[in-house]
């Protein structure tokens, strides 16, 4: 493995310090003069038509500046979505429309000269509501007579794939690779189970935000907590009816995004009402807002059925989708398709059948999330696997070391599938998943505890151990594009300008450090200023793992040109030929004389002495394969067989991302997934009435893991070499939250014997399960 | 309304609608670190100290604030002289988007005012109500015991 200089070590992040000092970096830590505030009136109904909508006693309200409804702002039917063009996602929403399609579905917007106003101008509407039948289970969706969720003539995909919205079916795909059926004849066990997962919000601590003025030209500013604002420049434009040039976007330091801000959802409606009013605009959800109208990971029914022989081959796996896209089909497609494309080429199987739907239901939409269809695949695939292994006396240890895929290795998905459709060809160069389960499973103490918890302690605790393993192919292959640009300084400085975007997760820190590597630099020479649509060049987004390894590269390539530029002027200096010459500590070496020239007399020279010229590169880099990230997980749990609690007691994770650039960043990534991931195994669930209402949108009836909840975790790095990537790194984003259902699945099951196929975990789930399995007088094997 | 109050060690005049809450008249006054992620005393990241106890800004009314000495993020440490805590939540990677940060440190802070030399327990008690979805909470654990270790804690 080649040692580096600043790649590899954990430097802290670039905008650390400023951030422990509580500096004003948010969207909302700004105040305009004039500034308006908006609020937003939400649909109380799950499926209703505006029959009318009276807005005038709004309107004159001292202090309000204007209210929008279906009826004054123009229908353009778009995705909010924030994927590039053409995006995978249907065009089936608009700004507002004269039908409400879930409870908490735009109806109206105010903005008013304080908050107070803007609610009370809120409560002056007057809304005639036709109700609709709804529908919510996704199992039903599609029967013959459901209700019509997108009855509208324009909704679409702008790309050619199959959309039946009269059958509120959202999308489809099946593939088959060789020849299930054949591959269930040729089993000795054939194992199936139904499954199902559950609702999940990001909980970013920063709800959405966006503040949009203007500049000295008349056009729009959009300061947005966004993941993708090229995307929200092009999709704000679309929906305003105005040229690209007329918006910028700056994304300011973000509080989180989690996929949650990978969404187009309030920026249309903000600087409708800016551009509108002539004033700035500020629009802030509240936390209720987030929890019934922002997006959710979408919940999923699968049905997984696999056969397998006595000596561990798998011969057959399918798999069966049913996503539940909710009322809107923001990347209710490509989340669909990850369940298979970036889930399954993990697994050793010649006969793979996969058939996915995603359908449209009068509940919150769906949308990206961490993990984004490969959490919710994991899932059945962990716990089966586990039961094959179980099933034919196996170590899972063993069992998953067979069956998973190796360095040289292929999988027809690869070629089959992407997120979008279809895939590309590729041979996983880099994989240390192997020595990852070798090595989570000797910290853990894998076969001790299995050893140990085979004499279970009287009383009603009862403990055990679970595993399993997972990957996340980064990026979408020759879709996702990123780009840098640098320029040198009179200092030997530099300035970085990324369209990536850092939401917390220290992006910026990760490529000034890949930037300072290649030019042999400290990173504190290389000042990044990221994602200003105006300012920095294009960027795909903070999406799909996708930032250290493609944009990482897009600044490699950057740095290289620069590197050309520096040593063309140090060779004229010095005198001696360019190929004689080496970069070295902020200074250019001569290998035959020894004769050194600084950086700063190179910038000097280029920017005043001779020859003038500014010392400037930009490169692209656009995405050829999904490098695979791989992890191997292990939980020990307690189960309190009386109350049904389930706890986590510790937790291993051994995670190949390839080259840390970052380790420290790496860990908190690796951290911080694995404990939602636990949240959503454990606790996290949305309750619904039955018309549709969440009941519990708020941090109190809403639980997610605080610090006492917190199991120990710890974190292996097992660093592989990814030849494509920069420096040899992959990604580390989104693979570790793929873990925590099926190894606490598992785990449970080898504690009390009662395999959860339906999520989350909770007490109720639990005692529930164990009454049925002492109902039907199963013994507790294990 | 019209009340004193003591901000970071000055002495501060605040005029508020008696509605008000003390998060949204501190944000107001330019103390941006205190910020808003639920308005429902769940979250934490409007924590300030008031006379010593870590509280939620959301659930106190400005009024209550009458003749309290209050501290923010801002009043603890400096670019130039960074409060222990500050420092160590950035060597130890305790930072992640760093909103829920200020509160963060803030009930840290608190702590360890009063308790030097917190168990982890204690550690996790006391940053009980201040959430983090980035991080997991390893790393903050990790820069609390540093910073109580710096402060002359007994910690080894």
């Amino acid at each position: 493995m080649r040692e580096f200089k600043v790649v590899g070590k954990s430097v802290p992040k670039v905008d650390a310090f400023s951030l422990a000092l509580g500096k004003p970096l948010f969207a909302d830590d700004i105040e305009l003069r004039g500034m308006l505030h908006a609020k937003i009136l939400w649909s109380p109904h799950a499926h209703a038509r505006i029959k009318n909508i009276d807005t005038s006693k709004a309107e004159v309200l001292p202090g309000v500046h204007a209210v929008f409804c279906y009826k004054n702002v123009p229908r353009v039917i778009h995705t909010s979505a924030g994927q590039g063009w053409p995006e995978p996602s249907p065009y089936d929403i608009v700004m507002f429309d004269n039908k409400v399609r879930h409870v908490g579905d735009r109806v109206a917007a105010v903005a008013a000269e304080t908050e107070e106003i803007a609610e009370k101008a809120l409560r002056l509407i007057k809304v005639e509501y036709e109700l609709l039948p709804t529908v919510f289970d996704p199992e039903r969706a599609m029967d013959e007579g459901a209700p019509v969720i997108h009855d509208e003539p324009d909704c679409k995909y702008i790309i050619p794939v199959f959309y039946d919205p009269k059958h509120n079916h959202c999308a489809h795909i099946d593939l088959e690779v060789g020849n299930f059926e054949q591959g269930i004849k040729e089993a000795d066990f054939v194992i199936e189970h139904k499954f199902k997962t559950h609702h999940e919000q990001h909980c970013s601590l920063e709800p959405h935000t966006c503040i949009c003025y203007f500049d000295h030209a008349g056009r729009l500013v959009v300061r947005t907590s966004t993941q993708v604002p090229f995307h929200v420049r092009r999709i704000v434009a679309q929906c305003l009816q105005v040229p690209v040039r007329m918006i910028r976007v700056i994304k300011p330091r973000i509080g989180g995004g989690f996929g949650g801000k990978q969404e187009v959802l309030i920026e249309d409606v903000c600087t409708m009402l800016a551009m509108r009013t002539k004033h700035p605009v500020r629009l802030v959800y509240t936390r209720g807002e987030e929890f019934t109208s922002a997006r959710v990971r979408h919940p999923m029914v699968m049905w997984a059925k696999t056969g397998v022989r006595k000596d561990g081959t798998i011969t057959a796996i399918q798999l069966k989708v049913l996503s539940n896209a909710g009322a809107y089909g923001s990347h209710a497609m490509t989340v669909m398709n990850n369940t298979c494309a970036k889930a399954l080429p993990l697994f050793h199987c010649e006969n793979i059948e996969w058939i996915a739907d995603a359908v449209y239901t009068n509940l919150i939409p769906g949308g990206a999330y961490r993990g984004y269809g490969v959490t919710q695949a994991a899932f059945p695939m962990g716990v089966m696997m586990d039961k094959m292994a179980e099933t034919i006396g196996m170590d899972p240890v063993d069992f998953w070391k067979m069956n998973t895929i190796k360095k040289g290795e292929t999988s027809p998905i690869f070629k089959a599938l992407s997120e979008t459709g279809k895939g590309v060809e590729m041979i996983v160069e880099s994989c240390s998943l192997p020595e990852c389960i070798d090595r989570g499973a000797e910290i853990f103490g894998w076969r001790e505890k299995r050893e140990r918890y085979k004499n279970q302690p009287k009383g009603p605790v009862k403990y055990a151990v679970g595993m399993s393993c997972m990957v996340q192919g980064g990026t979408v292959p020759l879709i996702d594009m990123a780009s840098a640009f640098a320029k040198m300084n009179d200092d030997g400085s530099f300035n970085l300008l990324i369209g990536a975007t850092d939401l917390g997760t220290g992006a910026d820190t990760v490529l000034a450090q890949i930037f300072a590597e290649t030019l042999d630099i400290p990173v504190e020479d290389v000042i990044v200023y990221p994602s200003d649509t105006d300012i920095t060049p294009f960027d795909k987004g903070a999406y799909a793992s996708g930032t250290t390894y493609l944009s990482g590269m897009a600044v490699l390539k950057t740095a290289e040109k620069i590197k050309e530029q520096i040593l063309n002027v140090a060779a004229d200096m010095l005198g001696e030929p360019k190929e004689d010459l080496r970069i070295e500590n902020k200074a250019v070496i001569s290998s035959k004389s020894g004769k050194r020239v600084e950086f700063s007399q190179i910038v000097k020279r280029a920017l005043y002495s001779k020859d003038q010229f500014q010392i400037a590169a930009i490169a692209s880099e656009l995405s050829r394969l999904p490098p695979q990230s791989f992890a191997a997980h292990f939980a020990e749990v307690a189960v309190d067989t009386e109350t049904g609690q389930v706890k986590v007691l510790s937790y291993v994770a051994a995670v190949d991302c390839g080259t840390a650039v970052n380790p420290k960043l790496v860990e908190g990534q690796v951290e911080g997934a694995i404990l939602n991931g636990i949240s959503y195994a454990l606790t996290e669930e949305f309750f619904f009435d039955d018309k549709g209402r969440m009941l519990n949108p708020s941090f109190s009836d809403y639980k997610i893991f605080s610090a006492p909840d917190i199991p120990k975790i710890t974190t292996i790095l097992v660093p592989s070499y990814e030849p494509t990537g920069p420096y040899g790194a992959k990604t580390v984003g989104e693979v570790n939250i793929n873990g925590p259902l099926p190894a606490i699945s598992n785990a449970i099951y080898n504690a009390v014997g009662i395999r959860l196929c339906d999520t989350p975990f909770t007490p109720e789930r639990v005692l529930r399960s164990l009454k049925e399995k002492e109902k039907k007088g199963q013994t507790g094997q294990r | 309304m019209e009340i004193t109050c003591k901000i970071n060690n000055v002495e501060k005049r605040l005029v508020f609608e008696p509605h008000e809450r003390l998060l949204d008249v501190l944000r107001r006054e330019g103390y941006d670190g205190v910020k808003n992620g639920c308005s429902a005393g769940d979250c934490g990241t409007c924590t300030v100290i008031v006379n010593g106890r870590a509280v939620k800004s959301c659930l106190m009314f400005a009024a209550q604030a009458k003749d309290e000495e209050i501290t923010t993020i801002e009043g603890i440490g400096t670019d130039e002289n960074p409060h222990p805590l500050q420092q160590t939540f950035v060597e130890t990677g305790a930072i992640q988007c760093g909103f829920c940060t200020p509160g963060m440190i803030l009930s840290a802070k608190a702590l360890l005012d009063k308790n030097p030399n917190p168990t982890e327990d204690e550690i996790k008690r006391a940053i009980e109500g201040n959430l983090c979805r980035c991080t997991g909470y390893v790393k903050i654990i990790e820069a609390v015991k540093l910073a109580s270790m710096r402060m002359g804690g007994r910690r080894k």
